[in-house]
């Protein structure tokens, strides 16, 4: 930075200080919900005093040391958590495989495609985009009963995929147009059909914006909600279905760290693809935006 | 590209969007027309020896063979759009006659479900989208304009709030302000009341969701923003700094309009997420207080009995208030596309 744009003093303590303010804002719930987690009800929920879970007090008491591992045990043995891990691991590696082999083709066709028709397309993908998904969930359910597809993982799957295609595909779409025309048609110059110069020259370079698409697949399917828990039957949920599940049911048993606890499992896999994967989040946030 | 490699290309995922995405709405709005069969009424005469008494009971087989047979039920035009539950026609005619002025008229109004579901829709976009864009704006230019070192950290912990799933997010906020939770237990010191609990107040409970709504969202901004700063022509800023423009004058005439299209799609996006919203209410657990059109389906949907026909009104309702909101959005973006 220049020495003219540098900012006076008081300016940048102000949005230090903002910035700061900010970053507490945005960071200290989680951070606050995984120190309690390791505490009993009474602590994590303190009509006492709310500095108990931070030294956890009643945990001391109850268990004999300040953290416990309890809640834990209770949701992923005693309700049976893993199994919906298992349903969501399953659920997210098909749709985000599905909808990236669907959206790849579709996103360089309308990349591609000179002609008005791409544009409508496109423009259509964009009002499917805008349907709130709980509003074709009730268009789905009498079909489903009726043709018994319901509460099954693999029609959850399709429907995601097919939920996720309008911004697959605009995605991809922006991805592909930065790929130079001339590579595909120069492939097609010397011979090469459509389909082998998608195969042989743009395959090969597509995979940073593939990627970065497949992360926003893999959010979708990972944090639906309102399609996992009306079409899936108990035994298939999610994990977050599942935890929506523990809100009802265990909080009378007053086994809310059941559910404390859930909820920092199924955060810290995304803690862990923001750490590793941030750059492609940013770049896929932006690219919609920046490029047009 | 030739017409018939481009319909190859698109066939599987034009296949996925019509079969379920465009055809769920046509059923949905077909549904909404008809209405659950009524049971099946037999009656009955039992005659004793004291005369003969008339007895009503419900045949089931004859009502479970004719769901059976027509599952959609019986058609009943715009019977479901006008009750109680939906427009309540009927309810708003009787609530306008008696009214004692404008602000009664709105209490009667609140007490039927969709429309205390569509006010709080509605004031939650309104309140979201331009807190989420002017609170993303200024992280944006704090980040950009002073606090280089502090942009990796920034950008990291300010994904989580958008990230995380949004049942969950709004699972760990709602925690922390019950009464026992530590920003709970803040508001009581702060209020010196304690008794003060969001749970049990209409008024803080929509802020609270507001609160998380802005939350959730204000990365999302943040980062298109910040994205756009990074291309802002530095020749311009500086002739601008020569010329003796301030501080706030640089970011007025010149930050501004070069970011003015990415708030257009900000705005566009989270018009859309708004209007849909519907796990914070969930979590929350907030339904005596505030409920919005998603969740209205949903409480439809859920349950015993699945009020199929209700839920799919709501939905057709929901779906031309969005074609409604996005329409300014469409048509300009048809027309940019005429001019090109």
């Amino acid at each position: 930075m220049s020495k003219a744009t540098r900012q006076p003093p008081s300016v940048r303590i102000m949005a230090t200080s903002f910035l700061v303010i900010w970053l507490i804002v945005a960071a200290f719930p989680f951070l606050w919900t995984l120190w309690g987690s390791f505490k009993v009800e009474g602590d994590f929920f303190s009509k006492a005093n709310w500095a108990n879970a931070i030294f956890g007090t009643l945990t001391q008491e109850e268990t004999g040391s300040s953290f416990t591992g309890a809640g834990y045990y209770g949701a992923w043995v005693q309700e049976e958590f893993w199994r919906a891990a298992l349903n969501t691991t399953l659920v997210c590696i098909f749709v985000v495989t599905v909808s990236l082999t669907c959206g790849t083709l579709g996103g360089y066709a309308l990349a591609r495609s000179t002609h008005r028709y791409a544009f409508w397309f496109l423009l259509f993908a964009l009002m499917f985009r805008a349907m709130p998904p709980i509003t074709l969930v009730s268009g789905y359910l009498l079909p489903f009963f009726e043709w018994n597809l319901w509460g099954h993982l693999y029609t959850t799957v399709i429907v995601l995929v097919a939920l996720n295609q309008p911004f697959t595909l605009w995605m991809l779409h922006s991805f592909f147009k930065n790929i130079p025309k001339d590579l595909d048609e120069s492939a097609m110059v010397d011979g090469c059909t459509r389909f082998q110069a998608f195969r042989h020259v743009i395959i090969p370079v597509m995979w940073p914006g593939v990627i970065t698409t497949g992360l926003f697949s893999f959010l979708l399917a990972y944090n639906d909600f309102a399609v996992t828990t009306m079409l899936l039957s108990k035994e298939n949920q999610t994990m977050v279905p599942k935890i929506a599940s523990f809100l009802g049911t265990t909080q009378t048993k007053g086994n809310v760290m059941f559910a404390v606890s859930a909820v920092v499992s199924v955060t810290a896999p995304l803690f862990v693809m923001v750490m590793f994967f941030q750059r492609q989040i940013v770049s896929g946030l932006t690219a919609g935006a920046v490029k047009g | 590209m030739k017409h018939s490699s481009f319909f190859w290309f698109v066939l599987p995922s034009t296949l996925l969007m019509l079969a379920f995405i465009a055809f769920p709405i046509v059923s949905v709005v077909t549904q909404s027309f008809y209405t659950a069969h009524e049971q099946v009424v037999v009656q009955v005469e039992n005659c004793g020896p004291f005369g003969c008494t008339q007895e009503t009971s419900v045949d089931q087989e004859a009502t479970a063979a004719l769901r059976e047979a027509e599952p959609m039920g019986e058609f009943a035009g715009f019977e479901i759009y006008t009750d109680r539950n939906h427009l309540a026609f009927g309810e708003v005619a009787a609530a306008w006659v008696n009214a004692d002025g404008l602000p009664d008229f709105g209490r009667s109004l609140m007490n039927l479900p969709f429309y205390k579901a569509l006010a709080f829709t509605l004031t939650y976009t309104a309140v979201v989208t331009p807190l989420t864009i002017i609170l993303g704006f200024f992280i944006a230019i704090a980040v950009n304009s002073v606090a280089r070192a502090m942009k990796g950290p920034t950008i990291f912990f300010s994904l989580l709030p958008m990230i995380v799933t949004p049942l969950v997010g709004s699972l760990i906020l709602f925690w922390m302000v019950d009464a026992r939770g530590i920003l709970g237990a803040g508001l009581q010191w702060l209020t010196d009341d304690p008794n003060l609990s969001v749970k049990a107040s209409t008024g803080l409970m929509w802020i609270m969701l507001m609160v998380y709504g802005v939350w959730h969202a204000a990365p999302f901004a943040f980062v298109v923003f910040y994205a756009g700063l990074q291309t802002v022509n530095t020749d311009t800023l500086e002739s601008a700094m020569v010329d003796g423009a301030t501080r706030w004058e640089r970011i007025r005439f010149v930050v501004l309009p070069h970011l003015f299209p990415l708030v257009t799609f900000v705005a566009l996006i989270q018009l859309m997420d708004n209007f849909r919203v519907f796990e914070p209410i969930v979590s929350f657990q907030a339904s005596a207080h505030a409920t919005s059109l998603s969740y209205a389906i949903y409480n439809d949907l859920g349950g015993e009995t699945r009020l199929l026909s209700s839920a799919a009104a709501t939905s057709v309702l929901t779906i031309i208030g969005i074609a409604i909101l996005l329409s300014p959005v469409l048509v300009r973006t048809w027309r940019d596309f005429d001019r090109k």
